[in-house]
């Protein structure tokens, strides 16, 4: 891969996140985004997010997201996957599916989408109505992932997976194959905006995980070639970190619905950052240079026992979010890594969150 | 759709996979959903033959590209079936 400028050594970013809308149908428990969300009021407007795919592509972005919130609640949803497309962007959605039919999937297929991703809460409707708060939700995301493979595109069944669905991993790979996905990402809830305050209600045991990822690792050889499987072990239980994001400012930008731009999504949540808004500076300024997304690129930021460390091109460092959400500051190692000295945290909130009793969730309601 | 791939097979593009030149690269890649598989110059004709319009065997399209390198034909076929195989099993290409 060349690099996007000899002066900066900085690469292109692969993917856009654009989330368009804090808007929000669904009431999930273990959503995470943040706690403080953007009015519609403060919604970027079209003509903007046009000029920000067209700076996004110039950049060398591959892949854009439409996310949210839900995205679909967006009328221009139309009019922005064609401009993608138009500016030689790969338009995926990511959606809840409960505001889509037939009809709208067809016009957004002509506009040029090549991919929806579809959340599911549980194969159970009850169960799944449960955690999203929405009654209905099910037969109605069953319906438009069919419309979606109907139409041609591709469907990605997103399998949000926590303590009370956990045990239905097979269930989930079935319903995939049953809808024609041709792909499936099983992921477990991370506990990040409002998730964190749903942890105690939402963290299943080691045991669960533990059976979880035998199931899992069963099916693959079967699934060879009929679905893709993405995987995401849950990080609470885990010896070494993920490569949050690919590593800071190195693939990915995240851009909100009030038009701010961030190294991931859940950035905003670690304090002392400012954020660069694509209202007031150029993507491609603010992706080499912006305050942001130098303070923890690259490997100048870390502390030991990462600086030394033999992973640290591999993992980067974990993830700066977790960092803050479980040992206060973001410019620590992720607690994750068992070089971490805080390490031993993990234990104790696996303890005593970690569990199948009853604790209530607590919804959150952001209406549309 | 079971077995190993044979040359009286047809592949094509799966749902939601493109080919795509990126100028800022400088390379070809396939893209799918939250994947990028970037192609050099043999991968890019290897999909190029197997896909082409209208649809042809793996085996006329072994056959193509041993025309269009001046290659032994036994030479390169177990080659483009491993190639094909392995982007089937990532899912960038489809029977």
């Amino acid at each position: 891969m060349t690099f996007c400028g000899a002066t900066t050594g900085i690469e292109p970013p692969l993917a856009l996140l654009a989330e368009l809308t804090h808007r929000c149908p669904l009431r999930c428990a273990y959503c995470s985004n943040p706690l403080a969300l953007d009015p519609a009021s403060r919604e970027l407007d079209t003509a903007v997010w046009r000029r920000v795919l067209d700076e996004a592509a110039d950049l060398g972005i591959i892949q854009v997201h439409f996310s949210g919130g839900e995205p679909t609640a967006r009328k221009d949803l139309e009019a922005l996957v064609a401009h993608a497309t138009g500016a030689g962007l790969y338009a995926n959605l990511i959606t809840s599916a409960v505001l889509l039919d037939r009809a709208r999937l067809e016009r957004l297929r002509d506009a040029g989408l090549q991919h929806v991703q579809i959340g599911f809460q549980d194969t159970v409707p009850a169960k799944a109505e449960i955690i999203s708060g929405f009654p209905g939700g099910q037969p109605k995301k069953l319906e438009v992932a069919r419309a979606v493979t109907d139409a041609g595109m591709a469907l990605t069944v997103n399998a949000i997976v926590q303590r009370h669905n956990i045990d239905r991993v097979d269930d989930f790979i079935d319903m995939a194959l049953e809808l024609k996905a041709g792909r499936i990402e099983i992921a477990n809830v991370q506990y990040y905006g409002w998730a964190l305050k749903n942890r105690a209600a939402l963290m299943p045991t080691h045991e669960q995980l533990i059976r979880m990822d035998e199931r899992v690792r069963a099916r693959l050889p079967e699934l060879t070639g009929r679905l893709v499987v993405d995987y995401v072990v849950p990080d609470y239980y885990a010896k070494r970190p993920k490569a949050c994001m690919g590593g800071w400012g190195r693939k990915f930008l995240n851009v909100t619905p009030s038009g701010s731009v961030l190294p991931c999504h859940a950035a905003e949540t670690i304090p002392g950052m400012t954020f660069d808004r694509v209202t007031e500076r150029p993507l491609a300024d603010i992706w080499a240079n912006s305050a942001a997304f130098q303070r923890y690129r690259g490997t100048d930021w870390m502390p030991q026992p990462c600086r030394s460390c033999d992973q640290r091109e591999i993992d980067w460092g974990g993830c700066r979010c977790q960092a803050l959400a479980l040992t206060g500051s973001a410019d620590n190692t992720d607690p994750v890594c068992e070089l971490s000295e805080h390490h031993g945290l993990l234990a104790g909130i696996t303890a005593t969150d970690g569990g199948t009793a009853e604790v209530p969730l607590t919804y959150r309601s952001f209406s549309l | 759709m079971t077995g190993a791939l044979g040359e009286e097979d047809r592949v094509r593009l799966a749902p939601g996979v493109m080919l795509r030149q990126d100028r800022v690269r400088n390379h070809w890649q396939l893209l799918g959903p939250e994947r990028v598989l970037i192609l050099d110059e043999v991968a890019l004709e290897v999909v190029r033959a197997a896909t082409a319009q209208p649809p042809v065997t793996v085996g006329a399209a072994i056959g193509a590209l041993a025309t269009q390198f001046d290659a032994p034909r036994d030479e390169i076929a177990a080659d483009v079936l491993e190639v094909l195989a392995d982007m089937i099993a990532k899912g960038f290409l489809t029977r």
